[in-house]
């Protein structure tokens, strides 16, 4: 049998030292009429066999096509060193870092991850990961609601509409008032706000650049959230912070997003990781886990995991979340990313994605039949306004070689001829240039 | 410790050459809406980076290098096929968005592959339908809560309560809360399973459901499950399957034939994907027919000329828990491994667990106490209350002891229910002489106990660290490093 | 003259303001004290439901309001210094309650009784 190592001598020497005949009286305590009526399974394959199906299976997936779809998930480049240190069996195959002293390299990759986000988000503290940035947006609004003891969320229109409906379905089961805006155009609707901002909100819940790709200053909206008390938290796609105005500039107080353009693969969605930062003044509300440095009993320094009062393990029913598993992995391997990128690298990173996604906006510009739906500036995604169909547009690209973005009219209503077109860093001019043509070529 | 990265950082070095910018640059944002520094990450060659993260790696214990017999966490081997094909360009560099753009076309190959799980753990589980979008145990366990509280909300039922047993796992009650119900804990009777008077007691028509770990967290099969799960449905409160031990009942028994509502798996413990230091796992709940309305966004469908295609959103659905298919590629690494075992290899999974975790309690339960006397199951619990009362050598000593010799200490301190527990789960991967090995460890340090307990404040001595001062890193808090 | 409840509490009156500690037993069984979470000042007080929270390294505890009434004064030394619970449990007071029925004092266990419980357990 694969995986199990007992021979036929190993059996018999187990049986004989716990003192039974057969293993089945191993399970004298499970009750007959319990038992499976039904194990319908196929026959186990060699792993050759089963490689071959998956190859199969991975060959009718569709990654040929050059990438222009973002949305959250960017088509961004992943050094090799990545999959070579994270991969490495060490890091990979160990669990939860519980025992310290066997575990310093996992706790000492959690403390410079912890404290490369600080330095990204300008924030003072961060845990060491939610599941992805849709969670850690609902976790940051618990959060709010707990450190204000308030129980209304405002979430702006221009957030990612499929973290809404995860934020929405995470607080249905509170007694919370959750006011989701719409945008006005590809902004914030400041009047609206403005409006709704009083002493009952928790906190008001903003991305930037919006799920549009437009970035906005969002200083005099949180000045007017502190005057009344209540919480800013900004969801932001990391890369971006690389040369964007932080939370921390901003005086946000919490900051959530996902981690999948830090080296992580697409991977269908999964796993990336969701980033929660907040100020150190908030820090015993932060949900998950916290690695902290202190010394051992010889005045060594050493990392641990801290402040786990706060966690479900200890605190059970009272704890600020029920997350265990996180998605430490992808912790590390944003960790490789960022110090291999370093202070330069990372902004000519950001600035890089920035310019290639405003070449290709004003070249779609001069296009007669085409307009761009954002008014404000752009960081490296954008909306089009198509005199088609999103479906026969994405379609028509396809056949020439594009992913060409994402279809707004299945997340918005009335956005029926708009697409979301993204572009990174790893988009030649070549490759844009193409598409340019291949949309003249189709309108 | 080593050096920080950041303390490794040299001005003007880099670990990476960008692409080529062949476009003009952009005119420039307004101030006002960009960072007035760079973020100061640190500076250092491709080759800095990689002796630094080698290094740190070696500072690590792993299933790969050490046994790590954590009860309650089944840490077994990870097949390294499951690595080849989770890394092949087809899954890893899937675009999620296809799903929003509802292209099935693009991702026919991940739909199969999803459908073909959802079948298998539907027939492993005996439910009638799988979600495979929450991202790890507790929040499969968030998604069932969450499922229970749509289908009495739809029927219009008052409850308030989630009962769980006192030995259950932390996330239980941590669940129910952030669903918004209260908790009973029922205590466990002197097998360690749960109290059934002590449970017609707490049992009202206002509690939604019941959380039950089978076999339950003391390694033991309660007997008196199939009664429990009658009771409760009597009072419309559904059972929840907690999925943590399902290692120990592969092929042997079913929670949907037993009467269980709604199942979490754990797949990164049951269907051995690596850990990767604390995550990421892979949650996927099973539901009976009467929940099958509310599971979350998104769901696969298969017809004959169409293929495979995402279904649309129910009515009643409870929304979405996750962005798409939750940790897709952590699916993807269970489901080659469920291949490769097919349906003997499984049936052996729980027969060996069990067979390995028996061996080892009946080489230990001379020298430590046992709890419950009795064959355990995939997982046994010992104590060290005698060796504490007598010579001051606890649990955590014992642990400490054991990680000089290379193995990782079992689970301790838990179930809360066992003073000075050690909860021990070798799994099925393990061979006969490291656990051999583990046991006469483990005898050593109960004698050495005896003869010279101050000895154990030393241990451990090899490792990187000695015992660090929790304390300390609690009350002056430094989780950030950051330039003096 | 201090009385102490069933979750370890103590508690000495003075006309009508109770100071609020915890038992040495308490403060024991949690180990080294991180933390301390203070209510704020006028929040009111209902004999046995949660009023503070406390921390350590491996355990978390609800601190329950031995009397009713209204808390009038906090100590604030415990944010920076939780350690001197573990210094003196009975000379730290965590808060101060304004009583709206001195007669509740008189239902806690005084020291022996107290000593009794905490040996059952």
């Amino acid at each position: 049998m694969p995986y199990t190592p007992h021979t036929k001598d190993d059996v018999q020497r187990m049986y004989a030292q716990i003192g039974i005949e057969d293993e089945s009286e191993l399970f004298d305590a499970v009750p007959q009429e319990l038992r499976v009526k039904s194990f319908d399974l196929d026959e186990g394959l060699s792993e050759f066999e089963v490689f071959e199906n998956f190859k199969k299976m991975a060959s009718d997936n569709d990654t040929s096509k050059v990438c222009f779809l973002g949305g959250g998930y960017y088509d961004h480049i992943i050094p090799s060193a990545i999959d070579a240190l994270s991969g490495r069996s060490e890091f990979y195959t160990a669990y939860t870092p519980y025992q310290a002293e066997a575990s310093q390299g996992t706790l000492q990759a959690l403390y410079e991850y912890q404290s490369l986000v600080c330095e990204l988000t300008g924030l003072e503290v961060t845990n060491a990961s939610m599941y992805d940035g849709g969670t850690a947006m609902a976790e940051a609004a618990l959060m709010a609601i707990r450190v204000t003891k308030r129980n209304k969320i405002i979430i702006d229109g221009g957030v990612n509409p499929i973290y809404i409906q995860i934020v929405k379905t995470y607080l249905a089961y509170h007694d919370i008032e959750l006011v989701v805006m719409k945008t006005k155009s590809d902004k914030v609707n400041l009047e609206e706000l403005v409006s709704l901002i009083d002493d009952s909100v928790a906190g008001y819940i903003f991305q930037n650049p919006n799920f549009f790709g437009s970035i906005e200053d969002y200083t005099k909206i949180i000045e007017s959230l502190h005057v009344v008390k209540a919480l800013a938290i900004m969801s932001a796609y990391p890369i971006a912070l690389g040369m964007l105005k932080t939370p921390g500039e901003l005086d946000a107080d919490i900051y959530c997003g996902d981690g999948q353009s830090l080296g992580n693969y697409l991977g269908f969605g999964g796993p990336s990781f969701g980033i929660l930062a907040t100020k150190q003044k908030y820090v015993r509300n932060l949900p998950g886990r916290i690695v902290g440095l202190t010394n051992d009993r010889n005045d060594n320094q050493a990392f641990v995991l801290t402040l786990q009062a706060r966690e479900q393990h200890i605190r059970r029913q009272k704890a600020t979340s029920n997350i265990c598993s996180n998605q430490n992995l992808m912790t590390l391997r944003a960790t490789i990313f960022m110090s291999l990128l370093g202070k330069d690298g990372f902004e000519k990173l950001a600035l890089q994605n920035y310019n290639n996604a405003n070449y290709l906006k004003s070249e779609l510009e001069k296009l007669p039949n085409i307009k761009i739906f954002n008014q404000s500036p752009i960081f490296n995604e954008f909306v089009v306004e198509l005199p088609i169909g999103c479906d026969e547009f994405l379609d028509k690209m396809s056949q020439k070689g594009f992913f060409a973005g994402l279809k707004l009219d299945n997340l918005y209503k009335n956005f029926e001829n708009r697409v979301l077109v993204s572009v990174t860093e790893k988009r030649s001019k070549t490759q844009m240039d193409s598409f340019v043509a291949s949309v003249k070529d189709i309108l | 410790m080593s050096a920080t990265i950041f303390e490794k950082s040299h001005l003007g070095r880099a670990g990476i050459n960008l692409p080529k910018q062949q476009v003009g640059d952009a005119s420039a944002l307004n101030r006002e809406l960009l960072r007035s520094e760079k973020a100061k990450l640190p500076e250092l060659s491709e080759f800095d980076v990689v002796r630094h993260f080698t290094n740190l790696s070696k500072k690590n214990f792993s299933i790969d290098s050490n046994f790590y017999p954590l009860g309650s966490c089944t840490m077994k081997y990870n097949p390294k096929v499951e690595e080849r094909i989770g890394a092949l360009d087809g899954f890893a560099n899937l675009h999620p968005h296809h799903i929003t753009n509802d292209k099935p076309e693009f991702m026919q190959g991940a739909l199969e592959s999803l459908k073909i799980l959802e079948n298998d753990l539907k027939e492993i589980t005996g439910m009638d339908a799988f979600t495979l979008t929450p991202e790890a145990g507790a929040h499969g366990e968030m998604t069932g809560i969450m499922l229970i509280g749509a289908y009495h909300k739809k029927r219009g039922n008052k409850k308030r309560y989630v009962i769980v047993p006192d030995s259950s796992h932390g996330t239980n009650p941590a669940t129910a809360a952030m669903v918004d119900f209260e908790v009973i804990t029922v205590k466990s009777d002197k097998n360690g399973a749960m109290d059934v008077e002590a449970f017609k007691e707490v049992i009202s028509d206002e509690v939604a459901a019941v959380m039950m770990t089978v076999p339950n967290t003391v390694g033991l099969f309660n007997p008196g499950i199939k009664e429990i799960c009658d009771i409760a449905h009597k009072h419309d409160a559904l059972m929840y399957y907690d999925g943590a031990n399902l290692n120990a009942i592969l092929g042997l028994i079913r929670p949907g034939d037993i009467g269980f509502d709604v199942v979490h798996l754990n797949l990164h413990k049951t269907f051995a994907t690596p850990h990767g230091g604390g995550g990421p796992g892979a949650g996927p709940v099973g539901v009976r027919e009467h929940l099958v309305e509310f599971l979350p966004q998104l769901r696969v469908g298969y017809e004959e000329v169409k293929g495979y295609f995402l279904k649309d959103k129910s009515s009643e659905s409870i929304g979405r828990i996750s962005p798409f298919f939750g940790n897709y590629l952590v699916m993807l690494r269970a489901l080659v491994y469920m291949q490769t075992l097919g349906r003997e290899g499984m049936i052996n999974v729980s027969k060996k667990a069990v067979l390995n975790a028996n061996y080892i309690l009946s080489k230990l339960k001379e020298h430590l106490d046992v709890p419950y006397d009795t064959y355990c199951m995939h997982e046994c619990v010992l104590s060290a209350e005698s060796l504490y009362k007598k010579h001051h050598v606890s649990t955590l000593d014992i642990a400490k002891y054991l990680l000089d010799f290379g193995l990782h200490a079992p689970t301790i301190y838990f179930p809360l229910i066992v003073h000075e527990a050690i909860m021990i789960e070798p799994t099925e991967t393990e061979n006969i002489d490291t656990m051999d090995y583990f046991c006469q460890k483990v005898i050593d340090a109960v004698e050495l106990a005896k003869t010279n307990p101050e000895a154990f404040k030393e241990f451990p001595k090899t490792l990187p660290i000695s015992r660090a001062d929790e304390t300390k890193a609690a009350r002056s808090l430094n989780i950030r490093w950051q330039q003096d | 003259m201090k009385k102490y409840t069933n979750e370890h509490e103590w508690a000495e009156l003075d006309g009508d303001i109770a100071t609020v500690g915890l038992s040495e037993y308490a403060i024991k069984e949690l180990g080294d004290i991180t933390f301390v979470e203070l209510p704020e000042i006028g929040q009111s007080a209902n004999k046995d439901e949660s009023i503070a929270f406390i921390e350590s390294v491996k355990a978390a505890s609800d601190i329950y309001a031995p009397l009713s009434g209204e808390v009038v004064e906090i100590n604030e030394e415990l944010e920076t210094a939780p350690e001197s619970l573990n210094e003196d449990a009975s000379a730290t007071w965590i808060l101060k309650i304004k009583v709206s029925d001195a007669g509740e004092f008189d239902t806690l266990l005084d020291e022996a009784a107290y000593n009794t419980f905490i040996a059952s357990l």
